[in-house]
């Protein structure tokens, strides 16, 4: 893997560093920043925002309150067991059972998707470097074509510029 | 604004992973010996048989589902709160939330081996697992013993997730920092997080819908187990205001265990810095919130049944009030209701050592509430000719203290393997990280935190100044 990237220890100097990037000419999708902490209220901490999240566990929801209502009713009918009077397949009572299940849908699709979109578990091979874990902002390019090209763009004051050629 | 600022934080949660006080060992191992003694007795219980303990005709639910119930309810103390104060923002629970949702997880584990306890042939608990028998005869889904198992289960699976999310970033800072088996260990934690933004708007997305889909699973558990009782024709016990009643209690005494909790981690960890006065300030405002609604439910349960005045109620009521369980109601009353509103109503006492007599008072009248809402009814049913008495035998006491030890014991060894409180939620949430209308906000919490911060002889040092 070849990278070259800047660590920053303000987030000032790491969005700089990411407009000049941009500049240079990096497309958005390949520019990579890299933080111990989410920046929200900076423009680079917005990048790859959008997410189908909430459609997927919803639909995940809808799918495990259709599927436990006939597993359910599956269970009962299989077995008609009156019991103190009820239907054989009581809604009342079947509704907790469904809202559980309903739930449980939810909260899986959405661990699930977590991990598919945000490329867990990873085996490394990557643009990394643990000075992150202290503070550090990394803003990289992986596989760049042209290191000359990008390293004036990263070495801003404030900032150390890394090249990886391994 | 930089990382002068958010490194000595990391160095001071991390700190206890790596160190380990005299302290420590202690008290893991006076914790495991008392487990290990509820193991011996619950072996002796297997062995001898369920006579073993106290419970006999007419009371067959004695100190195990009052422990069952008593530990659900302590488990809301943390997905519950976590997942409130994540959707409203509210800034100062950010050293807050890992506390409480481990308190959480490792109370319904808990909690939820008491039925199996209960059972007394616990290798046949699979029988309420949904799944057809040798005869294709399924579980009676109308049971509320069944909806039991999906509730907790569902929350439990909920809560493990809740609380293990926003733990990988906190992992892969830990694996960057160690060397070793700590390294390969938590390196597996991390699942290989980089904290790319494109990962880190998804842990935040996945938070928010978490904490959606948990809330009402929370709200309902506590719920379903109150209808293990009001679906009973029992005096006292067939009543709708059983769910809320119920939900409030939990969280009562949920937040009570957090304080608890908090206070012995800001003593034992060094966390003074991070769990500040202010944390305990609001905890106890909302103790006293719970404290009042817990009163009002129990008038309003009280006078309902005073009023109907039906003799088999009556009975149970009488019995409670002036009888052979009044010690333990107005003990109940004075620890659940006194202690906490003559404390807590008063911002001079609402201190942290004042939280912390709350709460002692709030969890003793919480488990003397479950005790009561149990025994008496069963004790005291329609007619005279099934009157009875329990009395708890050593297995069932032994039992109920090692799940105190186990939780002592599980707390210890959580807080000794994963930062205590979430490291980047905290960083996050320092003022300068923020969008300026939450500054406000936040400012009380995160001016100390800075403020520290900065005046710490390290970060002194780093910059030059004496």
């Amino acid at each position: 893997m070849k990278a070259v990237y800047g660590l920053y220890d303000d987030p000032h100097v790491a969005q700089q560093a990411v407009d000049n990037l941009r500049a240079a000419g990096v497309a958005d999708a390949d520019i990579t920043v890299i933080s111990s902490e989410p920046f929200d209220h900076f423009e680079f901490g917005h990048r790859d925002a959008a997410t189908h999240m909430p459609w997927i566990a919803t639909a995940a929801g809808a799918v495990g309150l259709v599927a436990s209502y006939y597993l359910l009713a599956a269970a009962q009918m299989s077995w008609p067991l009156v019991t103190s009077g009820m239907p054989i397949v009581p809604l009342w009572s079947n509704l907790i059972i469904i809202f559980e299940m309903t739930m449980l849908s939810v909260i899986i699709a959405t661990v699930i998707t977590l991990l598919a979109t945000a490329g867990l578990p990873s085996r490394g091979g990557k643009m990394y470097d643990p000075e992150v874990s202290d503070g550090y902002i990394l803003v990289g390019v992986e596989n760049p074509t042209d290191f000359a090209r990008l390293e004036p763009a990263l070495a801003i004051p404030g900032g150390r510029v890394k090249r990886v050629e391994s | 604004m930089n990382r002068t600022l958010t490194k000595p934080i990391a160095d001071d949660l991390v700190r206890p992973l790596f160190q380990t006080s005299v302290w420590f060992y202690a008290i893991v191992f006076a914790a495991a010996t008392v487990v290990a003694c509820g193991g011996a007795a619950w072996g002796y219980q297997v062995w001898n048989g369920i006579g073993s303990a106290g419970i006999r005709w007419p009371v067959f639910w004695g100190f195990y589902l009052v422990n069952f119930v008593f530990w659900i309810g302590i488990s809301h103390a943390g997905t519950l709160i976590s997942a409130i104060l994540r959707l409203v923002n509210a800034g100062w629970r950010r050293p807050v939330t890992r506390c409480a949702e481990a308190i959480t997880v490792f109370a319904l584990m808990i909690g939820a081996m008491f039925p199996i306890i209960h059972l007394g042939r616990p290798w046949l608990a699979f029988w309420l697992f949904p799944y057809p028998s040798a005869r294709e005869i399924w579980p009676n889904f109308r049971s509320p013993l069944a909806w039991d198992f999906f509730a907790i289960n569902t929350y439990l699976t909920g809560s493990v997730l809740f609380l293990f999310l926003p733990m990988i970033p906190d992992f892969a800072l830990v694996r960057d920092r160690s060397t070793g088996w700590r390294r390969t260990l938590y390196g597996l934690l991390a699942f290989g997080w980089r904290g790319t933004t494109r990962q880190w708007n998804r842990l935040e997305s996945a938070m928010q819908i978490m904490a959606v889909a948990i809330l009402p699973v929370a709200v309902s558990v506590h719920t379903i187990v109150s209808f293990d009782f009001s679906m009973a024709a029992v005096p006292m016990w067939h009543s709708t205001i059983f769910g809320p009643y119920f939900v409030a209690g939990a969280i009562f005494s949920g937040i009570a265990a957090l304080i608890i909790a908090m206070a012995v981690l800001r003593k034992t960890l060094g966390l003074e810095k991070y769990l500040l006065p202010l944390h305990f300030d609001n905890l106890g405002k909302l103790l006293l919130l719970m404290c009042i609604l817990w009163a009002y439910f129990v008038f309003a349960e009280r006078l309902t049944v005073w009023y109907g005045n039906e003799p088999s109620e009556m009975a149970v009521f009488w019995a409670s009030q002036r009888g052979r369980f009044a010690p333990f109601y107005w003990t109940m009353v004075i620890c659940n209701f006194v202690i906490p509103f003559v404390i807590l109503t008063n911002y001079k006492t609402r201190t942290i050592l004042g939280c912390v007599i709350a709460s002692f008072g709030v969890l003793i009248g919480m488990w003397l509430e479950r005790f009561l809402i149990i025994v008496p009814s069963l004790a005291t049913k329609q007619l005279p000719y099934s009157w009875g008495s329990y009395a708890p035998q050593p297995v069932e006491l032994t039992i109920m203290a090692a799940t105190f030890a186990g939780m002592i014991l599980l707390y210890a060894l959580f807080s000794k393997f994963v930062p205590i409180i979430a490291i980047w939620e905290l960083k996050a949430g320092l003022p300068s990280r923020l969008d300026p209308a939450l500054q406000v906000e936040t400012s009380l919490l995160s001016t100390r935190l800075d403020t520290e911060a900065f005046s710490s002889e390290a970060e002194r040092a780093d910059r030059g100044q004496p």
